[in-house]
């Protein structure tokens, strides 16, 4: 009855509608088209200043797709896409803030 | 009390989310003194002096392949396939040590060869402190995956009922690897672009 | 004393404790309740400390040109003050009440991680000897409580008091962060059956919030702490301007952590108020839902507002009137707290016991200084008010007028609950006038000197500026106020050890704390209740009033386990003290400090969570 005890009892929530080791190979397949996606534009000068959606889409994409496959946001509960996400969505809006309060944007 | 908590959700994982949520703000706060401080004080060596991309590139693959050895040690656990389990844990554990040694390598390379200590400019004082804590972060992974591994080979304590200690440390290898990869687009790649107009 | 063998790696054998007594029983703890008790004795000593350094403070100031303290020892004073009151009192205070009361309130036996809650305090105990420490070793911080860099930097305050604060605040931020995580879980995955969030008690709802607020806020201070370290300790350049470091940047991540954190110093105030509020009018809380929301808003919009400290920055005409609207904003959902209140009230069958004095003590003078608090959040007003007593008289009226009435509220109200005693009415009453008017005397003049231009933080003023007579007079009713604590120090002591049996249930409460033994078993619950509505437990008094039958318990007291005795949060919190004083002295001791960290942290999680019997 103790609350550590029930701790240690780890098969809440698991073992259930869990990818396949072929689907994370996918995903990890993904993940190095993407990065290298991200290298090749890197040697694009041409692009100039469009570099910067191009890099923060890849890499958004990537981190989404991290968190949703190998950290199973996607098959988890609800609730710890919420708790993450306003963590997440906090910290780039003050950061993007404080920046702009710097003249990053203008 | 039964074995149930009010959202049948396990303490710890919950913990850890919080815990990962909580991270976020503190990585932020240190890209965004980078990138505040992106091209102010002495400019050089910057960014474009230092910086290998190919090198670092590589570096990057290791620790996305080993989120993925990851994954794998823990499907594996799962199925009880304890044997699986402990060799994709051994490769998470030498990619993480392996992406390590380049950063070792390359602070090494930069201190000793573009002449950036810390002290330098604004900019290495940003870099080795934004790229360091991450070190610091893959480190305690390590140590922590190092404890577990140690664990399944001498005393047989990890099986699938305890799949959530795996779990736990493995939410924050992957957080480890997605702070990396944010790192790497806007520390190195954003950094050293050649292309914008002015430059 | 009996223990349960464990093997560590390495097959090092270990011993976990089995209910151990006396001192070596504080030492293990892993009640939340023990715990609780150990958090308010020990903030309260520091509140007690900092209230010394502010009678030191206000006696230097007594009169113009004195010279009684020395300006150096004069800025450790104001340094340590506010530090003191912010981290090592109110939040704490705050702490206590969560580690006590949130269990009781949700209906669990103890929090989510029991040992991580007694790391807590280890952690805070750790913190504040560290901070206060620097009293007896060579100086205090004198910078003030925000620590401005570069004005902290080696080139300018070389000397150790700076690395104390560091230091202590990093420790107290570990513990805090700690304390959250594990009180986030707990509200979250601990509720008893039917305890839905929005059946949650009031102060429950507002230790939720504040815990939220302060695992995102924390990480900013903590970042910009480690760069101004690692400026001080190692010459890296995060605040030097010759290197061309922007002098705004601390202020920026300490105000967007500084923000949110005075909302985490009343959050549980108001969270206080509005569990006594209801009690004492004999009424439900007025607008439920709405407390919640107001709440979450603020909590939210605290995160928009940080540069309204830095108005005279020269932030630029853009940035200042974005920063005056968001403030602004604030007093909506703080207006609507303060209508609640009054509706919750209005039409009540009021009882002025100790606790609603201080309850609407603490309404009338947060509105007070609320009210302030809106002259400054117009920028172009706040051009004059900057750094002048006026702000020092706002942050007293919402803080001690604040925060410390709303707390005294909260330990009034649950003194009862948490001894089994009852306090003495009378002192409590002649506690409460003796601080209200004090206050007031104190505060209140400041708003007059800091119009005529008194600037803060000076060691002394001349004497033809017109400001001694309100001045001397502050000081006279700082010490009323002195008073007044000693005679709730006096009235805690006398009712503590022989004030009368209190009872289950002496305020006819609503929430599910009144619903159990005072003091309560370590159990918490026999049963663990089902809940229907919000104020379940008075409901079901209502209901059964005339019946006067109670259900026998089914549960057989000893088939209850409890989490079990523990010395690993000490032991890791030892190791943190010797990894910080490190940094401060010889870096060989950090390195000692982190080894027995990873040592300690290692045992604990290898720690068997089981009874012995289960084995």
């Amino acid at each position: 009855m103790s609350v550590e005890i029930k701790n240690q009892s780890n098969h809440i929530d698991e073992s259930h509608s869990h990818p396949k080791p072929m689907t994370y190979f996918k995903v990890a397949m993904a993940l190095v088209i993407l990065t290298a996606l991200e290298i090749l534009v890197f040697y694009f000068d041409w692009l100039g200043y469009g570099i910067i959606p191009v890099l923060a889409f890849l890499s958004i994409a990537k981190f989404a797709i991290v968190v949703m496959y190998y950290m199973h946001l996607k098959f988890d509960s609800k609730l710890f896409t919420y708790v993450f996400m306003s963590g997440l969505i906090l910290a780039t809006v003050v950061i993007l803030w404080l920046m702009a309060l710097f003249g990053w944007f203008v | 009390m039964s074995d149930e908590t009010t959202t049948g959700l396990s303490h710890r994982k919950l913990l850890i989310w919080v815990f990962l949520g909580s991270d976020c703000m503190f990585f932020a706060s240190l890209i965004g003194t980078y990138l505040i401080y992106k091209g102010s004080g002495v400019l050089h060596p910057g960014p474009a002096d230092v910086f290998d991309i190919p090198t670092t590139s590589v570096s990057t693959f290791v620790l996305l392949m080993s989120s993925m050895s990851m994954v794998f040690a823990y499907a594996y656990l799962v199925r009880d396939d304890i044997k699986a389990f402990r060799i994709w844990m051994f490769s998470t554990i030498i990619m993480g040590s392996t992406f390590l040694g380049f950063q070792v390598f390359e602070f090494s390379e930069f201190y000793f060869h573009d002449d950036l200590s810390p002290q330098t400019n604004l900019f290495g004082t940003t870099f080795y402190a934004l790229t360091g804590t991450h070190g610091l972060h893959v480190t305690i992974g390590v140590i922590w995956l190092g404890i577990i591994f140690y664990s399944s080979l001498f005393r047989n304590t990890v099986t699938s009922k305890t799949n959530l200690d795996l779990d736990l440390a493995a939410l924050y290898w992957h957080f480890v690897d997605i702070v990396w990869i944010v790192i790497f687009a806007v520390v190195y790649l954003f950094g050293t672009f050649t292309g914008f107009p002015s430059s | 004393m009996t223990t349960i063998p464990f093997k560590l790696p390495l097959n090092i054998k270990l011993y976990r404790p089995v209910s151990p007594t006396g001192v070596w029983g504080w030492l293990t703890t892993v009640d939340h309740k023990k715990i609780g008790v150990l958090y308010g004795v020990t903030a309260f000593i520091m509140f007690l400390t900092g209230g010394i350094e502010a009678m030191l403070i206000r006696t230097q100031l007594i009169a113009p040109e004195l010279k009684i303290i020395a300006p150096e020892v004069y800025n450790q004073l104001f340094t340590m003050h506010a530090t003191t009151m912010i981290f090592l009192a109110i939040m704490p205070l705050s702490a206590a009440f969560f580690n006590f009361i949130i269990p009781l309130q949700i209906g669990a036996r103890d929090v989510a991680f029991p040992r991580l809650n007694a790391f807590s305090y280890w952690a805070f105990l750790a913190g504040a000897l560290i901070m206060k420490s620097s009293w007896f070793l060579g100086g205090s911080p004198n910078a003030g409580w925000f620590g401005y860099a570069p004005i902290t930097t080696a080139t300018f305050n070389p000397g150790n008091g700076i690395d104390f604060w560091i230091i202590g605040l990093q420790v107290l931020g570990v513990a805090s962060l700690a304390a959250s995580f594990n009180f986030i879980v707990t509200i979250i995955n601990l509720r008893a059956p039917g305890m839905t969030m929005m059946r949650l008690p009031l102060f429950t709802w507002m230790t939720f919030i504040t815990a939220i607020l302060l695992i995102l806020a924390f990480p900013v201070i903590t970042v910009a702490l480690i760069e101004l370290m690692l400026d001080r300790t190692f010459d890296f350049n995060f605040f030097n301007t010759k290197a061309g470091a922007n002098p705004i940047l601390w202020q920026h991540l300490f105000w967007i952590f500084g923000h949110p954190e005075v909302y985490i110093l009343i959050l549980p105030a108001m969270g206080i108020v509005s569990e006594v509020l209801p009690t004492f009018s004999r009424k439900p809380i007025f607008g439920y839902p709405a407390m919640v929301l107001a709440a979450s808003f603020i909590a939210f919009m605290g995160w928009l507002v940080w540069s309204h400290h830095m108005f005279t920055t020269g932030l630029g005409p853009i940035a200042n009137s974005v920063f005056t609207l968001t403030t602004m904003l604030i007093a909506i959902p703080t207006g609507v707290k303060m209508f609640n209140w009054l509706g919750t009230m209005w039409g009540g069958d009021i009882d002025f016991k100790t606790p609603t004095l201080f309850a609407v003590g603490f309404m009338s003078m947060f509105l007070i200084g609320g009210i302030s608090g809106v002259m400054h959040s117009f920028s172009a007003s706040d051009y004059q008010q900057q750094d002048t007593y006026f702000i020092v008289a706002h942050i007293h009226y919402v803080l001690f007028g604040g925060s410390i009435f709303g707390i005294f509220a909260g330990i009034y109200y649950w003194f009862p609950k948490i001894t089994g005693r009852m306090y003495d009415e009378k002192l409590g009453k002649l506690n409460f006038w003796i601080m209200f008017i004090g206050q007031n005397l104190t505060f209140f003049p400041m708003h007059w000197v800091g119009m005529q231009g008194m600037p803060r933080r000076i060691f002394t003023y001349d004497s033809g500026m017109g400001w001694a007579f309100w001045n001397g007079f502050e000081t006279i009713a700082a010490y009323a106020i002195a008073f007044g604590v000693l005679i709730f120090v006096i009235n805690m002591i006398k009712s503590w050890t022989g004030g009368k049996k209190a009872g289950d249930d002496p305020w006819d409460g609503r929430t599910l704390e009144w619903s159990i033994p005072s003091p309560p078993p370590v159990y918490n619950f026999r049963d663990i209740p089902i809940v229907k509505s919000l104020d379940d437990f008075w409901h079901t008094k209502q209901k059964s009033s005339n019946s006067n039958t109670k259900v026998k318990s089914k549960t057989k007291v000893s088939d209850i386990h409890l989490p079990q005795p523990s010395y690993w949060p000490l032991l890791v919190a030892v190791g943190l003290t010797i990894a910080g004083f490190g940094i401060i002295y010889n870096l060989v001791f950090t390195g000692i400090g982190i080894g027995i960290m990873l040592i300690t942290v290692c045992a604990w999680s290898f720690e068997p969570v089981n009874e012995p019997d289960s084995h």
